[in-house]
C-alpha cells in the first residue's frame, strides 16, 4: 500500500495545499507525527502569506514536490508538549517561523547560526530527518522540535505579529549584523512590501533616519505619514536619485523583481553597505570600481537564527511593532495569491485559520 | 604664453612620460614646485611598476590627461624640508605612495581614510590638479603623505608596498581576513597576489591561491608559502574546495566570473575585489543570501595604514619579489607586464638610470 500524506504519520491533521505549479490552493487532508518526547504541539491561530509561499506552490525555484501546504509565519496555542520539554507548557502561545530543525551539531548550528546549516530543515516543502516532506502553517495544528519554537511574548498581538516571523527576522538581523542598528544611522530601504514595511519600522525603532526607495510614487504618503519614513525617493527619477548621493550608511533591498542595483549603490557613502534581502532571478550586474572606490559591499541576508528570532520578537513587543496585515478566512487565500502577485495588498495577508479551517468532507 | 610641464613651476625636473594613449613613455623635462613650509623634498631612488602605470598610460580608464608621468610606488632620500615639517630630515629615507593630497577635514580625512575623500589627489593624472608621478628624478609632498621608511626594510624590494602591499593589506584588516588560523584565498599570482600571499602568512591565515596557471602551483607553495594551490578552471579542484574559505582577495583585473569564487565562501564570508576589470561582474544573489555572504572592493589604504603596513612588512621582514630595470627598458617592461611575463613587480632603478641627456 502506498504512502500517502494522510498515511505517513498517525495523527491526522488538515489544511490548503497547492497540487500542481497553478499554485491554486485546496484542502487537504494529510498527517503529522505523534508528539515526541521534545515535541511541543500546537494548533493553529493564524498564519501570515509570505511572498515565498507563492514562489513555492507555483515551484518557481525548481524544488517543489506536491502536495505541498506552504506557511512559515505560524502563532499558535500549545495542546501538548513531550516529557522532555521545558520551555513550553499547554496554553502557552508560541510562533514558528521559516526552520524546524537542523542538525544542532555543526559550526553554524553551534553558533546560533540554523538559517546556515547544511542539514536545515524548512517549516514547509522540505525533507524532514525522517525522510516525509515538512508541512507549513496553512492547517489547522502543527507540531515541532522545541528548539524551533518561540516563545510568544505577551503584548505583541498574534494576528499582525505573525509575519514577523519570516519578514520581521529578515529584516532584523542584517540592520543588527551589517551594523545599521545605531540611532543616527542613514539607512535606506528598498520596496514597500512584506518586507520593506517591517523594514522601515525595525530601523525607525533602532533610532536610524529612514529613506525608502519605491518605483511606485503612490506610496509616499503611506511611507512618510503611515510608516514614518524621513524620506521618500522615487527610484525612477534620476534627480532625487542623484541628490541622494554619497548620503546613506547602507540599503536593505527587499525587491525580488530584477532591477539595477548600480543606482542605489551611488546613494551609499564611503563604507556603504547593501544588502540583499530579496532574491532577484538574474544576477545583478556591479562594476569593481563602484564598489573599489568606496570600500561598498554588497551582500545578501537570509532569516536569521532562532536565538536571534526570539530576540526580535522580544524587541518588536518592546517598540510595539507588528505589521500591517488584512486578516482573511483561509477559503479566500487563492484570491490573495492573485492580489499578491499584483501588490495589492497593504502590506501581509494573515490567514485567520483557527476561526476558517474546517476538516476537509 | 601658455605654462608647459617644463615652465609651470620653478623647480626643473627630469622624467619619463607617455605622451599619448600609445603609452610608450620617454625622457621629459618638467618642473616642480619649490618646497613649501610643510612639504618634503626628495630624490628618488627606486620606483615600482604598478599595472595601474599600464592602465594608465594607455587610457583604459578613459581619464588620462598627457603628458603623464607615472609611477606611485616610490622610495627616495629626503633633500629639503620646509619650516614646518616635523616627520622626517635630509638624509631620511621615505616612501610615498598613490595619494600626495586630500581635503584634510572631511569625515573620510578625519578618520585616516584620506583615500576615499572626494577630494583626494592622486600621485600621478589627479582630475584635479596636475600631478606627476615617480619615474622622475625627484619630488616634493606634502609632509602628511610620507611615509617614513624603517631602516631594515630594502629599498628596491620595498617600493612596491607603497601600492600593492597597502591595497591587500588594508582589506585583510577591515574586513577581518587577519586571525590566525583563518582560511583565505588570493585569485591571481601577480604583484598584488603574491604580496597578498606573505602578509596572509604573516597573519597566520592558511592560504590557497587561485589561478589560471598550473605553472604557478611551484611558486606559490615554496617560494612564498601558500598552503594550497587551486587551479579555478579545474572544476574538481574548485568542487572539493566549496564552502572551506573565511575570505577570498580577488587581485585579478581581467574580465572573470565572481560566482564561482562565491560557492567557495564559507556562510559569512567575504569576497574582496582589488583588481577592477572593466566589464561589470554579475553577481547571483541567492548564494550571497543562503549563506550571507558579501563581495565587497577595497582600494589602497589611508596614510596612518600605509605606515602600519610598511612597519609591519619590515618587522615580518616581508618585500615583493622583483626585476630590477634601469628606467630605459620601461617600454620593455611595459610589454612584459601586459603579458604577466614578471615574477612579480619591476622595480626601476631611478637614481642610477635616470640622467638627463
Amino acid at each position: 500500500m502506498a504512502i500517502s500524506p494522510e498515511t505517513e504519520h498517525p495523527i491526522k491533521a488538515y489544511g490548503y495545499a497547492s497540487r500542481d505549479n497553478s499554485g491554486s490552493l485546496s484542502p487537504l487532508t494529510f498527517s503529522r507525527r505523534a508528539t515526541g518526547e521534545k515535541d511541543v504541539r500546537f494548533k493553529v491561530l493564524y498564519c501570515g502569506i509570505c511572498h515565498s509561499d507563492l514562489h513555492f506552490v507555483k515551484n518557481e525555484w525548481g524544488i517543489t514536490k506536491y502536495p505541498v501546504t506552504p506557511g512559515h509565519e505560524i502563532v499558535g496555542v500549545v495542546t501538548e508538549v513531550g516529557s522532555k520539554v521545558e520551555k513550553f507548557k499547554v496554553g502557552d502561545k508560541v510562533g514558528v517561523g521559516c526552520l524546524v530543525g537542523s542538525c544542532r551539531s555543526c559550526q553554524s548550528c553551534a553558533t546560533d547560526y540554523e538559517q546556515y546549516c547544511p542539514k536545515q530543515v524548512g517549516t514547509y516543502g522540505a525533507p524532514n530527518f525522517d525522510g516525509t516532506q515538512t508541512y507549513g502553517g496553512y492547517s489547522d495544528h502543527m507540531v515541532s522540535d522545541e528548539h524551533s519554537v518561540l516563545r510568544w511574548p505577551e503584548n505583541l498581538p498574534l494576528d499582525s505579529g505573525a509575519p514577523l516571523l519570516c519578514a520581521g527576522i529578515t529584516t532584523y538581523s542584517p540592520l543588527r549584523y551589517f551594523g545599521l542598528d545605531k540611532p543616527g544611522t542613514k539607512v535606506g530601504v528598498v520596496g514597500l512590501g512584506g518586507l520593506g514595511h517591517v523594514a522601515v519600522k525595525m530601523a525607525k525603532a533602532f533610532g536610524a533616519e529612514v529613506t525608502v526607495f519605491s518605483t511606485t510614487p503612490a506610496k509616499e504618503q503611506e511611507a512618510i505619514e503611515g510608516l514614518k519614513a524621513d524620506h521618500f525617493i522615487n527610484s525612477k527619477d534620476e534627480q532625487q536619485m542623484q541628490a541622494a548621493r554619497g548620503t546613506l550608511d547602507g540599503i536593505i533591498d527587499t525587491v525580488s523583481a530584477n532591477h539595477s542595483i548600480a543606482p542605489l549603490l551611488n546613494t551609499l557613502t564611503p563604507h556603504g553597505k547593501l544588502v540583499l534581502v530579496g532574491a532577484p532571478e538574474k544576477p545583478l550586474e556591479v562594476a569593481a570600481f563602484s564598489l573599489i572606490m568606496g570600500r561598498k559591499t554588497v551582500a545578501g541576508s537570509n532569516i536569521g537564527g532562532i536565538k536571534e528570532t526570539q530576540e526580535m520578537l522580544d524587541f518588536a513587543a518592546e517598540h510595539g511593532i507588528t505589521a500591517d496585515v488584512e486578516v482573511i478566512p483561509i477559503d479566500y487565500v487563492n484570491t490573495a495569491m492573485e492580489r499578491l502577485l499584483k501588490s495589492d495588498v497593504r502590506y501581509r495577508f494573515v490567514i485567520d485559520v483557527a476561526n476558517s479551517i474546517k476538516a476537509a468532507e | 604664453m601658455g605654462s608647459s610641464p617644463e615652465t609651470e613651476h620653478p623647480v626643473k625636473a627630469l622624467g619619463y612620460a607617455a605622451r599619448d594613449p600609445s603609452g610608450v613613455l620617454s625622457t621629459i623635462n618638467f618642473s616642480r614646485r619649490e618646497t613649501g613650509d610643510e612639504d618634503v623634498r626628495f630624490k628618488v631612488l627606486y620606483c615600482g611598476v604598478c599595472h595601474s602605470d599600464l592602465h594608465s598610460i594607455k587610457n583604459d580608464w578613459l581619464n588620462a590627461k598627457y603628458p603623464m608621468i607615472p609611477g606611485h610606488e616610490i622610495v627616495g632620500v629626503v633633500t629639503e624640508v620646509g619650516s614646518k615639517v616635523k616627520k622626517v630630515k635630509v638624509g631620511d629615507k621615505v616612501g610615498v605612495g598613490c595619494m600626495v593630497g586630500s581635503c584634510r577635514s572631511c569625515d573620510q580625512c578625519d578618520a585616516d581614510q584620506e583615500q576615499y575623500c572626494s577630494k583626494m589627489v592622486q600621485t600621478y593624472n589627479s582630475h584635479a590638479d596636475v600631478t606627476y608621478g615617480g619615474y622622475s628624478d625627484h619630488m616634493v609632498c606634502n609632509e602628511h603623505f610620507i611615509i617614513s621608511w624603517p631602516e631594515d626594510l630594502p629599498l628596491d624590494g620595498g617600493a612596491p608596498l607603497l601600492c600593492a602591499g597597502i591595497t591587500v593589506y588594508s582589506p585583510m584588516r577591515y574586513y577581518g581576513l587577519d586571525k590566525p588560523g583563518m582560511h583565505v584565498g588570493v585569485v591571481g599570482l601577480g604583484g598584488l597576489g603574491h604580496v597578498g600571499v606573505m602578509f596572509l602568512k604573516a597573519f597566520g591565515v592558511k592560504v590557497t591561491v587561485i589561478s589560471t596557471n598550473p605553472n604557478k602551483k611551484e611558486e606559490a607553495v615554496s617560494k612564498l608559502g601558500a598552503d594550497s594551490f587551486l587551479v579555478s578552471r579545474d572544476q574538481t579542484q574548485m568542487q572539493a574546495a566549496v564552502g572551506t574559505m573565511d575570505g577570498i582577495i580577488d587581485t585579478v583585473s581581467a574580465d572573470h566570473p565572481l560566482t564561482p569564487l562565491i560557492s567557495l565562501l564559507k556562510p559569512n564570508g567575504k569576497l574582496v575585489l582589488v583588481g577592477a576589470p572593466t566589464k561589470p561582474h554579475e553577481l547571483p544573489a541567492f548564494p550571497l543570501l543562503a549563506g550571507r555572504k558579501l563581495v565587497g572592493g577595497s582600494l589602497i589604504g589611508g596614510i596612518k595604514e600605509t605606515q602600519e603596513m610598511i612597519d609591519f612588512a619590515a618587522k615580518h621582514k616581508i618585500t615583493a619579489a622583483i626585476e630590477l630595470i634601469p628606467i630605459d627598458y620601461i617600454n620593455t617592461a611595459m610589454e612584459r607586464l601586459q603579458k604577466s611575463d614578471v615574477r612579480y613587480r619591476f622595480v626601476i632603478d631611478i637614481a642610477n638610470t635616470l640622467k638627463s641627456t
